[in-house]
């Protein structure tokens, strides 16, 4: 049990320290290793908690596949004016409404803090839970059966935003070559042979 | 203190929620950041389904995770691919610069 909570408090403190980081550090690929160093340390909290597979997701897809995502366009673009300076400017109105709501937000979710009462209240849904077998074998179990449409449906989803930012960025470019299949397969021979006569002993002259 | 509950967990999650909502509201230069407050919420709301799910013994949480991070995800990459094209069309991603909707 005190392993347990000195391992909690050591990545909720790496947590919340990159999280801060994140917002407040002036160049922006900074902020990308700290959303990075932030992915990794709630992963591992959530493999401790008994997660394991959604740790493992995260780490794979969030550090490898989103934060890389997010490292690519900041160096893409313009990093030069990307620097993020906070409280400089003449309009500040927003600092302290955006203060107020945070902060009220933050106490809002922190009343559950006092304590979890309710645990004995709570029904566990009809949902499989056996302990004696792994995280992942449970969530199979129950996201291949019950949940199945919700799980295509995430597919579709995947598959709708890939085509969406192919989409976005693409664009066609002048002086590229490329091959066109409808003109390939249009041809015909009589715009493409020609029949020549040729001369005895004289050859032909192609290129003319 | 020392036993780990439910509320800790939940605390970690709400305060890594403020700060994202903190980030989005106070960041005046820098869209790429803003994007990256949406996921430090989205990882708060994870947090916060995965305690729950752990804490009262029931796997539908873990599920609800899962597609909250194929949401994540999807918008990730389509907002990256935005801010691409705009960079492309305008030569600059400053919040300031952005007001062509007047909005």
């Amino acid at each position: 049990m005190l392993a347990h909570s000195i391992f909690f408090y050591f990545f909720s403190v790496i947590a919340i320290f990159s999280s801060l980081m994140v917002i407040t550090s002036r160049n922006t690929v900074n902020s990308v290793f700290f959303l990075i160093l932030d992915f990794i340390s709630v992963g591992c909290l959530f493999i401790m908690v008994g997660a394991e597979f959604l740790g493992m997701i995260i780490l794979i897809v969030y550090v490898g596949a989103v934060a890389v995502l997010f490292l690519f366009v900041v160096m893409m673009l313009n990093v030069a004016e990307q620097k993020q300076s906070w409280f400089i400017g003449k309009k500040a109105t927003h600092i302290p409404i955006g203060l107020i709501v945070s902060i009220l937000i933050l106490l809002e979710l922190l009343v559950v803090v006092g304590g979890w009462k309710y645990k004995d209240d709570l029904m566990s849904s009809s949902t499989l839970n056996l302990s004696n077998i792994s995280n992942t074998h449970q969530l199979g179990l129950v996201m291949y059966t019950d949940y199945i449409l919700y799980f295509q449906l995430a597919g579709v989803i995947l598959l709708l935003s890939m085509i969406g930012a192919i989409l976005l960025t693409f664009r066609q470019r002048k002086g590229v070559k490329k091959q066109s299949y409808f003109n390939q397969i249009s041809r015909n021979p009589s715009s493409s042979i020609e029949l020549i006569e040729v001369e005895n002993n004289k050859g032909v002259k192609i290129d003319d | 203190m020392i036993e780990i509950g439910l509320g800790h967990y939940l605390s970690l999650g709400a305060i890594i929620f403020f700060l994202g909502v903190i980030g989005i509201f106070l960041n005046r230069k820098n869209v790429i950041v803003i994007l990256m407050s949406i996921e430090l919420i989205l990882l708060a709301v994870n947090i916060n389904l995965i305690s729950f799910s752990i804490f009262s013994e029931d796997i539908l949480g873990q599920i609800f995770t899962m597609l909250i991070l194929t949401v994540a995800a999807a918008e990730a990459a389509i907002g990256l691919a935005i801010i691409v094209i705009y960079y492309r069309n305008k030569g600059s991603i400053r919040v300031e610069d952005i007001h062509s909707m007047k909005g």
